[in-house]
């Protein structure tokens, strides 16, 4: 295997007129935890779908562990493990059925089979609800079976996709805390989500919008580098109204509202105070706190998500 | 290999005997349906419902109505009074038939003259009709010799000799010509279709549907394995209908099973093939279960009445004939019956089994070519 366990290369899936992945290109290291993230529809599912062999690229080309995804999707196959985005085992059987039917279909060796299967039982704390149907298990022990039994042949890459979805805060931690182990043990980790929270957890970042990839790097980097407003906190009373006021003052942006606060993006922040104070203030407002402040990620997944909106306008605008 | 085939076959017999629903549809359906049906199929036209109109009231006349009610074939069920009686037995099916003696019945036979009397007839089963007029022309011919006997004693002195020509028949299998012979056999094939096209055309489609699909896609599983994974058990569920019904058959409806059962289960392998075959190319071209069902139908409607199980195939048209040579169901009747009634075994029937091996084979190629391991 080389450096990388996934390569991507102006990968693009079509269906129809709809350009569902449009060139996406970059690399996953191994041993890394790579977060995909990117709205609904985005293109993320579609993406991880052609990596593990289940959709046919339309254009450009990706390996996995070495593989040619378009040639060798069976060897990709008996090397990666896969979590759908929705619960897909069979909730007739039961647990240990599950376990037993997918360690039976990855052919694990009978000399292993007691011990994985023991494995994902602990893993996932299911070890008392062996012979429960897995259709009554609450949605955060069913994505614990999925991942074990993905796992049951000890993959050196598993893509999840949208592991987290519908599960509660606490089990998703749980999950997570999961994932770093794996990590730890060198196991390479391609994961989708849309939790903006959960992006922090990843080594690296892609963000991918409307099938095109937007930006790439670590957590850090993102926040650092890829920014190109500043963003702006300002705590006041009615916070709503004033939400509304800032975003006609000029040099702002955009506005949101963050919990109590508004963020506001701006080319320069330490320019935009006096106005923006003066403005506020006027219109009876009482400010209580304005500072410049690190973006969080979110920050800038809608900074980036809105220069691109602006970018694709201007260019329809031009185009037509 | 044969472990992932092993895990499949483990998977798919826990997942239908564990639904009470589905053990019901396997197994308690189709004994149900050939109790029921076993006793509905019967072309058998006995006891017709006959009304008769006597205006003539005299000894002879009363001796023709006597031959009728004698005979086992027709029930009097009613005696009509005026003539307006007639349109209204027959409107409301009452009776089948209406037998008219013309009053001057008896009079016109002391005569020597032809007597007249009507058989008014309910056509609209137009094959129960003509039994009926069969029994009806039996009746009046044997009325005839027999006055034409007493006539010929009474002028000359002597009894009629025999008739010249006899024709004595013996009905070479199914002695008692009883049609339930005929049906109950073509009932087990029907329910034994039913039961495997069903279950097999949802089998892929089903898995697609609720997204387990997609996690067997991305395993190591092969093609062969996941067909052959979906069509062990129904076929192993066939055969075990097609022990259920060929006993009630035997034990309940006294068909008797002539050939040899063993030879029985070789076609009813074939069979299962080309059934299965056909129930899961339904289930790799469907989108949902929904489709699956609908097509399953399409094709099991038209299979039913292409395949001779009621409609004789030499009596369509040649055309309809040639469409007949692609329904396995055609070839397993002539099977079923051939074991059944005519105790046949392998050197008759190599030609029928041999189209039902070529026909599974197609089909369950067909099937396992449409389906794929990828998605769209």
């Amino acid at each position: 295997m080389t450096e990388f366990a996934v390569t991507l290369c102006d990968l693009e899936r079509r269906f129809g007129d709809f350009v569902a992945v449009n060139r996406i290109s970059l690399d996953v290291r191994r041993g890394e935890i790579f977060g995909f993230l990117g709205p609904n529809g985005a293109g993320k599912s579609t993406t991880i779908r052609m990596l593990c062999g289940l959709l046919e690229p339309s254009g450009g080309s990706g390996t996995v562990a070495g593989f040619d995804i378009r040639t060798e999707r069976e060897q990709i196959k008996r090397t990666i493990g896969y979590m759908s985005q929705k619960f897909s085992l069979y909730d007739d059987l039961t647990v240990e059925e599950n376990i037993d039917f997918y360690s039976g279909i990855y052919g694990i060796p009978r000399t292993k089979k007691a011990e994985r299967k023991a494995w994902v039982l602990d893993m996932a704390t299911l070890q008392e609800h062996r012979k429960t149907r897995t259709g009554e298990l609450p949605g955060g022990w069913k994505q614990r079976l999925s991942l074990g039994c993905a796992l049951l042949h000890e993959p050196r890459i598993v893509f999840l996709d949208e592991p987290t979805s519908g599960v509660d805060p606490l089990s998703r931690r749980a999950f997570w805390d999961l994932i770093h182990q794996l990590a730890h043990q060198g196991v390479t980790v391609f994961v989708t989500t849309h939790y903006m929270e959960e992006a922090e957890y990843c080594d690296r970042l892609a963000l991918i919008y409307r099938g095109e990839l937007v930006a790439l790097g670590t957590p850090s980097e993102m926040k650092g580098n890829l920014m190109l407003d500043q963003v702006l906190a300002l705590t006041c009373d009615r916070a709503h109204d004033a939400l509304a006021l800032a975003a006609t003052v000029p040099g702002v942006r955009d506005a949101a509202l963050f919990g109590r606060d508004l963020h506001l993006m701006t080319p320069d922040a330490e320019a935009l105070v006096p106005g923006l104070r003066q403005a506020l203030e006027s219109a009876g407002f009482r400010v209580d706190r304005m500072e410049r402040i690190t973006p969080s990620l979110e920050d800038v997944f809608v900074s980036l998500i809105e220069a691109r909106d602006r970018a694709d306008g201007a260019q329809q605008a031009f185009t037509s | 290999m044969l472990e992932r085939l092993l895990r499949m076959l483990i998977k798919e017999f826990t997942q239908v005997l564990r639904n009470p629903r589905m053990r019901a549809v396997v197994f308690v359906m189709p004994v149900l349906q050939v109790l029921i049906i076993g006793y509905a199929v019967n072309t058998d036209v006995r006891h017709v419902p006959l009304a008769v109109y006597d205006l003539d009231r005299t000894p002879a006349s009363r001796d023709l109505l006597a031959r009728f009610e004698g005979s086992g074939c027709f029930d009097v069920v009613r005696r009509i009074q005026v003539e307006g009686e007639i349109q209204t037995v027959l409107d409301a099916g009452d009776a089948k038939a209406v037998l008219r003696i013309n009053r001057g019945f008896a009079e016109d036979l002391d005569g020597g003259r032809t007597a007249l009397a009507q058989l008014l007839l309910d056509g609209s089963d137009s094959n129960t009709g003509s039994i009926i007029l069969g029994y009806a022309a039996r009746i009046s011919a044997d009325f005839n010799r027999t006055i034409i006997e007493q006539r010929f004693s009474k002028a000359a002195g002597l009894r009629l000799e025999a008739d010249p020509v006899a024709l004595t028949w013996r009905a070479w299998f199914n002695p008692n010509l009883d049609s339930r012979n005929f049906f109950v056999p073509g009932v087990l094939a029907m329910l034994v279709a039913v039961v495997s096209i069903i279950l097999s055309s949802m089998a892929i489609v089903r898995e697609r549907e609720i997204g387990t699909m997609e996690q067997i896609m991305v395993t190591p599983i092969g093609r062969l394995e996941f067909i052959l994974g979906k069509t062990i058990p129904f076929a192993l569920i066939g055969f075990v209908d097609v022990a259920l019904i060929t006993a009630i058959a035997v034990f309940w409806f006294q068909v008797p099973l002539l050939g040899n059962p063993l030879f029985l289960f070789l076609g009813t392998g074939l069979y299962l093939l080309s059934t299965l075959g056909v129930g899961l190319f339904i289930s790799t071209v469907s989108a949902t279960q929904q489709q699956a069902m609908m097509t399953a139908f399409f094709f099991m409607l038209p299979a039913f009445m292409l395949s001779g199980f009621v409609y004789p195939i030499a009596n369509m048209p040649t055309l309809v004939q040639w469409i007949t040579y692609l329904n396995p169901l055609r070839y397993y009747l002539v099977i079923i019956r051939g074991v059944f009634l005519k105790g046949l075994g392998m050197e008759v029937l190599w030609p029928q089994l041999l189209a039902l091996a070529l026909l599974g084979t197609i089909m369950l190629a067909l099937a396992a070519g449409r389906f794929r391991k990828t998605m769209a």
